[in-house]
């Protein structure tokens, strides 16, 4: 089987990559004023676990036939995306200056690359709800060609009040795909409140096992943890996997985590300054220098 | 000279808001859904104030237009909120059959729509909406030019008792122009602006960009009537009959694909009509993307100047 042509990271270097898509996140949205900042900060882990151990793909050539697919689900969790695709070498990382601006290809939810959006972008979201639909027939598609590749999509908790996803749920066991796994970041928020306020979801774990699920439930800010459920996922044959990773909006920075209110809004200039002293530099370096002095940001 | 005075800026949606805020009061049957939208749709005021009867339904369009029609058969007057796209493009066909089909006096109401919406890219700047809502049968259609309008108008749809409306705003701060004495009602259309040689019919923002033109090209001695056609569905045929007889040319203006929308509406009542040459400024048969809402409105082509080029470009064409 032909392996992924980035090389891996161990536990240590996913850690230190998760941190840096962090300090990438809270720079990108400084400095496009506008954006996602909770849950993109709370699957970071999740990310940088996937592109850089999990996912056979490879970033110059990123229509290889034998990559896995990855779809985003919940498209608004797009600057934690493009942060890990830019980190990977999808493209130049110097691009991220320019999310949701005008004539760029960081648009404010995903756009595939044959529109005018990002390589690594396999198709559009941002209207909820409708990448399990899209994994499920791509998923039955691959394993008609008997072909190896997994497919896998990540929703949000808040997201699965979207009718589509129990379809594609229900179509997923029935078919027994276990080419497919879903990853849910659970971490109980969402725009109006609390999930539990808007619309229960629990008990969340038991609704996909009546569904015909594999059920795995991990913390999604331990790598190793996640890593574990995901490879347990991997193994599991006749049913499609789903793993619940449990998270918490925006961790990484004390005054975002575990706050719904955080969901939709980019930081100011005095709560990026706080976010990345939280966030200490990693070896792999920021795409961008502030001038803090000036109270200016270069970039803009 | 200026034609008309703008008084500040408010955001459409806060109209929508505060007609919800007064209707709450009036009205015990007013019931409203929320689909975990609501700051910024704007009805979380009502929810604080009337938590009877605000209902969250979570992230799930199709469901809540369902819920929408069982309330209504049960003699509620229930008000659907949701963005744009995802309150006509995402439950299409639930609105078609439970609410349309079956008349039910449902109101859709619809902030964020429109290229304007900016930042957040294609996927949540409804461009179809108008089409998708004005081609079902029974459907009222509506489109309010500015702050005060759209809460009149949210308030005026509570008269329509058969059938569903559907309103359309924005989520921008934009310019105040009308006042509680300038004329609104349903399905009629209202002369902001008198002229002979053009008349631009627009709704929602770009009522205000065709003023502005208005005024500019009354500089180089062109005058031009300024229609505001806030209704869609059922369309104001007289006034455009009118418009057509005595200026000869027309311009649509919207924040909308070219087909299906206001332009067309006005066209395919024209060309059994009265033929008469048209000038469309729209978004032109393409997607948006991410941008602020004025750069959008300059590169999609749907500001003042291109309602300026558009009033030139008719005038070479009329007889
Ligand atoms: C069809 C649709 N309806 C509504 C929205 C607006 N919206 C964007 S994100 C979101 C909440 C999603 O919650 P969750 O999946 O838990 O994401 P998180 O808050 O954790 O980032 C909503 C309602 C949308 N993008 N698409």
């Amino acid at each position: 089987m032909p392996q992924s042509n980035t090389q891996k990271l161990d536990h240590k270097g996913l850690e230190e990559m998760a941190r840096q898509i962090r300090r990438d996140i809270i720079k990108m949205l400084l400095i496009s004023e506008s954006g996602h900042s909770g849950g993109p900060l709370g699957v970071a882990d999740i990310f940088s676990s996937m592109y850089f151990n999990v996912l056979r793909h490879d970033p110059k050539n990123h229509n290889w036939p034998e990559r896995d697919y990855f779809f985003l689900s919940a498209g608004h969790l797009a600057p934690v995306w493009y942060a890990t695709l830019a980190r990977a070498g999808y493209f130049p990382i110097q691009e991220l200056t320019t999310l949701r601006k005008i004539n760029t290809r960081l648009q404010g939810h995903p756009a595939p690359a044959y529109t005018h959006g990002l390589p690594g972008v396999e198709i559009a979201s941002g209207s909820l709800g409708q990448g399990m639909s899209i994994a499920v027939g791509c998923a039955i598609g691959l394993r008609l060609d008997k072909k190896p590749n997994r497919v896998y999509v990540l929703h949000g908790d808040g997201e699965l009040d979207e009718g589509q996803i129990w379809e594609g749920m229900m179509t997923a066991s029935h078919y027994g795909l276990d080419n497919l796994i879903a990853i849910v970041d659970r971490n109980f928020c969402q725009i109006d409140n609390r999930t539990d306020k808007v619309m229960q979801l629990e008990p969340l774990s038991d609704k996909w096992r009546s569904f015909g699920w594999n059920v795995l439930e991990c913390d999604g800010h331990k790598i190793p943890d996640f890593l574990d459920a995901i490879g347990k996922a991997k193994e599991h044959m006749g049913k499609p996997s789903v793993v619940i990773a449990k998270t918490f909006m925006g961790r990484g920075v004390s005054f975002m985590e575990d706050d719904y209110r955080w969901h939709g809004v980019p930081p100011n200039l005095e709560q990026a300054k706080k976010a990345l002293s939280e966030l200490n530099p990693t070896e792999f370096g920021d795409f961008i220098e502030f001038d803090w002095e000036k109270e200016l940001v270069t970039a803009k | 000279m200026s034609l008309i005075q703008s008084k500040g800026e408010k955001a459409t949606r806060q109209g929508f808001s505060d007609a919800l805020m007064e209707l709450g009061k009036e009205n015990p049957d007013v019931v409203v859904l929320g689909g975990d939208v609501s700051g910024s749709v704007k009805v979380d005021a009502f929810a604080k104030a009337y938590p009877d009867r605000f209902f969250s339904v979570g992230v799930a369009e199709a469901d809540m237009m369902g819920i929408a029609a069982g309330l209504a058969l049960v003699g509620k007057i229930p008000i659907a909120s949701a963005y744009g796209e995802f309150a006509a493009g995402r439950p299409f066909d639930q609105i078609r059959q439970s609410i349309a089909y079956s008349e039910m006096p449902v109101k859709i109401c619809a902030s964020h729509s429109g290229i304007t919406v900016g930042p957040d890219g294609a996927t949540h700047q409804s461009l179809e909406d108008m089409a998708l809502m004005r081609v079902l049968p029974h459907m009222t259609v509506i489109s309010p030019c500015d702050y005060l309008e759209t809460k009149r108008a949210v308030k005026a749809s509570l008269g329509i008792t058969k059938g569903p409306v559907y309103m359309r705003y924005f989520r921008d701060n934009t310019p105040m122009f009308t006042d509680e004495s300038t004329p609104f009602e349903i399905g009629k259309a209202n002369t902001l602006a008198e002229g002979k040689d053009a008349t631009v019919i627009a709704a929602g923002l770009q009522v205000w960009e065709a003023v502005q033109a208005a005024e500019e090209l009354l500089k180089e001695k062109i005058s031009v009537r300024v229609l505001n056609m806030h209704t869609i569905k059922p369309l104001d045929k007289q006034a455009i009959l009118k418009a057509a007889k005595e200026t000869g040319a027309i311009v649509t203006a919207e924040d909308h694909q070219i087909h299906c929308g206001l332009g067309s509406a006005v066209a395919e009542y024209l060309a059994q009509s009265m033929p008469t040459p048209q000038e469309f400024v729209a978004v032109n048969d393409t997607f948006g993307e991410s941008g602020n809402g004025k750069d959008l409105m300059k590169k999609y082509g749907i500001d003042k100047d291109a309602i300026i080029s558009a009033v030139k470009r008719v005038l070479k064409r009329k007889k």
